[in-house]
């Protein structure tokens, strides 16, 4: 199985976030790479001079680069931005959202975990279209990863792995609103919270994570202890989505449990000491509440909070 | 402008063929529409008599079938489509690329909208919708201000309509796992959004808390009325404060923005509300109703007292005036 890093969902600044994809290139056990700004149109210029100089690197590194489209376009800004993204020569994409598929001229591209593929029928619409690869919604259970991967063997399937589940995204930011801005005067308070601002219960449990216009989750997806099942499915890759903490470290641990190399219970073990204080989740791929964290037999091993 | 009407029951339907609908919306009872709700929704024999109740009247029917088929299950959406078309239904509201893709194959006469749980918010992802499977009208999400729709509308070939009255998604429909990351039941997958099945209240301090999947939603004082547990309308906590982070406890109320949804030249009023009883819908038709008719007359458009009839105490206009992001 292969590792994929997905894009950076949070606003970092332009030097840290240009410095972490070099440390990637030069470090990361990674096939492939997600670059480019997914979840705010507002975000994309300060990345943008960046960009060039992080696909050299990590093409030079031998990581496949794909760009991610926007996930929610309907600014002109937005649609013109996704139009020159399709359009771009040499620039394999990850699109987002179907908009892309009315200026994307015919040839392949993969598929992000945004767009609802739920079935079968849905993955081979978009293959026939020149889908080579979709990484599933995180909400997919089992058993429905394992039916899509079966049907199209052709595909390159590809699940949630580690992160924060992006849940939700809408037109209101709900930085600029707890900052009592609004979007279009928001002063960029999301870059204050590279790893999200926390949203917990009035009785103080860990619930939710707010990033911009996007909604995560507080807890963090943890298949490690599943990868037997998702390699039995056919699943063709493990989606990594960054977070404030050694991503380095993260993708080794990965690539060790898959290798054989580390017990996945260890690796569980392993990874609340890389990314501490965040519980750990699978229960989306059991087809539980997806803050839940099962054992592989699927067995509870008790809420998160 | 036509006026689209939920119906959960055939009782509803009824109610609001008789309240002056130009169209009726619903579904059939199972999970291949996104309120699927214990005691809602049509049979196949009540979907057939109730179109034909509409037809008599004068009044189309659609036939929601917009939620995501489940891999490997897909006859249960397929024979969905096919007993709408078959039944008369004027149209299939349709979300997902496989049921879009079938029903636009097998029944290429069967007049198809977009439904908002595609989440279809600029025109180019319209053309989309439309040319690959001829799609008549998109569904709007309810994330775009009335400036925003004009220009869509401008710029499509296809119909618009938009939600004026009901409960208010904040997030963008169809793309919203919040109810599952804390239930295990979506919209997207078992058309429900946080679901009573998983609510609970409870007391404590002399405070009542109302819960979602264990999570506290909110929590309410003596006097205070203890709502519903809808998640994204919740009270929590953030570094910067504590209250409703995503949104009030409100409902969409556009009536005061009908005669800018007339000159943005959008085709159709949605009224949400599958779920509620025949008199609520009976009521909130007839406002709505009432108004159409004064623009079209050119009176001002009476601002109704829908309040009564709104989920809340509180209404909004939504991300209809821009402000609102």
């Amino acid at each position: 199985m292969q590792l994929t890093l997905g894009p950076v969902l949070y606003h970092w600044s332009p030097e840290r976030w240009r410095d972490f994809y070099y440390r990637v290139a030069d470090e990361a056990p990674v096939d492939t790479v997600v670059v480019g700004e997914a979840v705010c149109s507002k975000r994309t210029p300060f990345k943008q001079d960046h960009i060039p100089g992080v696909v050299e690197r990590l093409e030079a590194a031998g990581k496949r680069v794909l760009h991610a489209s926007l996930i929610l376009v309907s600014l002109p800004r937005e649609r013109r931005q996704t139009r020159e993204l399709m359009q771009a020569e040499d620039a394999e994409v990850e699109i987002n959202d179907l908009t892309s598929l009315a200026s994307l001229a015919e040839r392949p591209f993969a598929v992000g975990p945004f767009v609802n593929v739920y079935n079968e029928a849905a993955a081979g619409f978009l293959a026939e279209r020149g889908a080579m690869r979709i990484c599933l919604p995180p909400e997919l259970p089992l058993p429905t990863v394992a039916t899509i991967a079966a049907a199209l063997p052709q595909l390159a399937i590809e699940v949630f792995a580690f992160g924060r589940l992006p849940l939700a995204i809408s037109a209101r930011c709900y930085h600029a609103r707890a900052h009592k801005l609004t979007k279009d005067n928001c002063r960029f308070v999301c870059e204050q919270d590279p790893d999200g601002m926390p949203v917990r219960t009035l009785d103080g449990a860990g619930f939710l994570s707010v990033n911009g216009v996007q909604t995560l989750s507080h807890g963090c997806a943890s298949l490690l202890g599943d990868i037997p099942a998702l390699r039995d499915a056919g699943v063709a890759s493990l989606r990594l989505s960054p977070q404030d903490c050694d991503m380095i470290a993260v993708a080794r641990l990965y690539r060790d449990v898959l290798d054989g190399q580390v017990e996945p219970g260890e690796g569980e073990r392993r990874l609340s000491e890389i990314y501490p204080d965040v519980p750990l989740a699978n229960g989306f791929l059991h087809g539980a509440p997806g803050h839940v964290r099962m054992g592989a037999g699927g067995a509870g091993l008790g809420e998160m909070g | 402008m036509e006026l689209i009407c939920p119906a959960g029951t055939p009782a509803s339907l009824e109610a609001a063929v008789e309240a002056g609908a130009d169209a009726i919306y619903c579904g059939f009872r199972d999970e291949t529409n996104a309120r699927n709700f214990p005691g809602l929704n049509f049979s196949r024999e009540e979907l057939r008599k109730g179109i034909a109740f509409a037809h008599r009247h004068g009044v189309k029917v659609l036939v929601a079938i917009n939620t995501f088929a489940r891999a490997g299950s897909f006859g249960l959406w397929q024979s969905a489509v096919d007993d709408a078309a078959a039944a008369g239904a004027d149209a299939l509201i349709l979300a997902d690329l496989a049921t879009l893709a079938y029903a636009a194959r097998r029944h290429p006469a069967q007049r198809l909208h977009v439904s908002v749980q595609a989440g279809v918010a600029n025109p180019d992802a319209i053309r989309f919708y439309a040319e690959s499977f001829g799609a008549r009208r998109v569904v709007l999400p309810r994330v775009l201000s009335v400036m925003e729709i004009a220009s869509i509308v401008r710029e499509s070939a296809c119909e618009t309509e938009v939600f004026v009255f009901g409960g208010l998604c904040v997030m963008e429909e169809g793309r919203c796992s919040l109810s599952s990351y804390a239930t295990g039941q979506s919209p997207n997958m078992n058309g429900v959004c946080s679901p009573a099945s998983h609510v609970a209240y409870s007391e404590r301090d002399g405070r009542i808390q109302s819960t979602l999947g264990g999570f506290t939603i909110n929590s309410f004082g003596k006097g205070e009325p203890a709502g519903y547990p809808t998640l994204c309308k919740g009270r929590f906590a953030t570094p910067k404060g504590s209250g409703y982070i995503f949104e009030e406890p409100v409902s969409l109320d556009a009536a005061v923005m009908l005669p800018a949804l007339r000159d943005a030249g959008v085709t159709a009023l949605k009224i949400e509300g599958r779920q509620r009883g025949r008199a609520y819908i009976a009521g909130v038709v007839r406002s709505f109703r009432d108004i159409l008719t004064g623009l079209e007359e050119g009176r001002s458009a009476r601002t109704p007292s829908l309040a009564a009839l709104a989920e809340g105490q509180a209404s909004t206009v939504g991300a209809y005036r821009k402000g609102w992001r």
